[in-house]
């Protein structure tokens, strides 16, 4: 069997149905409504595995599932090196969403990530602590601020209404997913304009480290009906 | 952990006791406050964080410098050498042969009679001691591009911007490209906004207007700020990449020394420092320098560094330099002429082994 995980709710699993749908491969969902199993008609030996998104990048690292369907921004994130643990078999074209830094719309005087850093080297000689940016995203935020040698700020995490930290006063900006920007506008917040960090989509995932022995040509007989 | 390695740690760490310095241990776990506030989020990448109860957020120790200045500021005698022989523990964030637990035998010398000297001292130490590997050394020195940055002819802001960025080789360069007029600085529109406000946004968060139009006048302020002039700004580019043994080093910024005098102390220092090298054996004619070596992320150099390198793949097998400044941000309003320096006694025996094949 080829096990494949998909997302287990909402918008991202009803669309991860309707992409697999529409190459002939049909995906339902078994039992109750909110019961987490599922199954596939017109193509053989395939083991539907309903996941959380966030799960799915782990299970494939792990080699417990052989295919998934997640968000490109999970497997960054969430797996180190993840191209020598996971390979992209086909981008999804849904679930996009862009991982960007916003900070407050009334900070005139920063628009970019240099304004950033600059602001941030006054905001811990005023405050005596490093300028806290609230993310879910640790390792891609740290790695894209690393790399333009931004200094002076620290992360801090927020696993939820990350847009809510700048005015509860946990951070002075925030590093997050948006797809249309009104959650950031209706928070007082802005994008910084050259800080886009990925540019995420659902993207189906092939593990690197599961047992391919069995799955190998149910692989290659799946590649084909999806026309990959 | 293998016997040769404990061996090799052994007498290395020997070695620096004969040397005369005083043994020191430090507690593998460390708060992360302190580390943090130092290091920034290149340390959270880098240490293994822990959570302790009542201590709250802890690190197993990254290194030795931290907790051994500590130390010494809070009941060290004056001067002082210590040494010391233990495991630091590394995240790696990539696959490939870096071990994240290793051991560091380090020597660190608190002197403020002859700073030079110590310099030499640990230099000429960490030589002797690695002298049959056929290492190759590199050193450098970062308080002579911090001297030639103050002695610009231009604003403070400037200065602490260029100066703030020291370690940081590309957003240096980029400031600096900005600062002479080589590269646009591209900020027509926020400057016409900024001149001409706007009804603002609401604001939300701890930074508060005050803090906002501070830097809206220094944007304005270093708008209007001149380009460096020409010839400063050839000569920062110049030490940038001023790649030279140490002899050839030292004459060319004897050479350059007129065009920016606030160097001259630094290159005294330099030229001491080499002489102090000469006295102890060391061949300045031919030992490599680079004005920009020891430029990286961990940033309390601020002073002579230097590295001993292995085989290419290999992380320095030595490695150290000069940190007066990080005693005086330890150790609450005193500061001491700090130098010190680590060596990974597992590269030692990996090349010792590698040799006898």
């Amino acid at each position: 069997m080829l096990k494949l995980g998909v997302p287990s709710k909402g918008r991202l699993m009803e669309q991860t149905f309707d992409w697999f749908g529409a190459r002939g491969v049909t995906m339902r969902q078994t039992g109750a409504e909110r019961e987490y199993a599922g199954a596939v008609d017109g193509f053989d030996g395939i083991d539907l595995v309903l996941l959380s998104a966030g799960e799915i990048a782990r299970e494939l690292a792990a080699g417990r599932i052989h295919l998934g369907v997640t968000g490109s921004d999970l497997v960054r994130d969430k797996l180190a090196d993840w191209e020598t643990q996971v390979a992209e078999l086909a981008p999804l074209g849904f679930g996009h969403a862009d991982l960007i830094i916003a900070v407050p719309a009334a900070w005139v005087d920063v628009e970019t990530v240099d304004d950033l850093d600059a602001a941030a080297a006054a905001f811990r000689a005023t405050h005596g602590f490093r300028l806290r940016i609230a993310t879910k995203y640790h390792r891609l935020v740290r790695e894209f601020l690393t790399d333009r040698e931004v200094a002076d700020y620290q992360l801090v995490d927020s696993q939820g209404a990350t847009e809510g930290s700048v005015k509860n006063l946990t951070a002075e900006a925030i590093a997050d997913i948006t797809s249309s920007g009104a959650t950031l506008r209706d928070n007082h917040l802005k994008m910084l304009t050259d800080s886009v960090i990925h540019a995420s989509q659902a993207t189906l995932f092939r593990s690197l480290t599961a047992d391919w022995t069995q799955a190998g040509p149910i692989l290659g007989a799946l590649t084909r009906k999806l026309g990959l | 952990m293998t016997p040769a390695i404990r061996a090799e740690a052994d007498r290395l760490f020997a070695a620096f006791q004969a040397a005369g310095a005083v043994a020191i241990d430090t507690d593998i776990l460390q708060p992360a406050e302190i580390l943090l506030d130092l290091y920034g989020e290149d340390i959270r990448a880098r240490a293994y964080t822990t959570h302790d109860p009542l201590r709250g957020e802890m690190m197993l120790r990254p290194d030795f410098t931290v907790p051994v200045v500590q130390a010494h500021m809070a009941h060290g005698a004056d001067p002082a050498r210590y040494c010391y022989c233990g495991e630091v523990f590394r995240k790696q964030q990539h696959r490939g042969n870096r071990a994240s637990e290793y051991l560091q035998v380090g020597f660190e010398v608190f002197d403020r009679r002859s700073p030079e000297a110590a310099d030499a001292e640990v230099f000429s130490l960490f030589s002797n001691l690695l002298a049959d590997l056929n290492l190759r050394a590199a050193t450098g020195d970062i308080g002579i591009l911090m001297a030639a940055v103050r002695g610009l002819s231009t604003t403070e802001a400037r200065k602490s911007a260029l100066l703030r960025h020291i370690w940081r080789p590309r957003r240096f360069r980029a400031l600096l490209d900005r600062f002479s007029g080589r590269a646009p600085a591209n900020r027509d529109t926020l400057l016409a906004r900024l001149r001409q406000p706007a009804g603002a946004a609401p604001l939300v968060g701890l930074r508060d207007e005050a803090e906002i139009a501070a830097r809206t006048q220094a944007l304005l302020a270093d708008a209007d700020t001149p380009a460096l002039c020409a010839p400063e700004a050839a000569l920062l580019y110049d030490l940038l990449t001023l790649q030279a043994p140490a002899a050839a080093a030292l004459a060319h910024l004897r050479g350059i020394q007129p065009l920016l005098p606030a160097i001259a102390p630094a290159v005294d220092r330099f030229a001491a420092r080499l002489d102090a090298l000469s006295a102890r054996g060391i061949d300045v004619v031919t030992l490599p320098f680079e004005a920009s070596h020891g430029r990286t992320t961990l940033e309390y150099y601020d002073g002579f560094v230097f590295s001993f390198h292995g085989l290419p793949d290999m992380p320095p097998v030595a490695s150290g330099g000069r940190y007066d400044a990080l005693t005086a941000v330890l150790g609450a309003g005193a500061s001491i002429p700090a130098i010190g320096g680590v060596i990974r006694p597992a590269l030692v025996a990996a090349l010792r082994e590698a040799m006898s094949c």
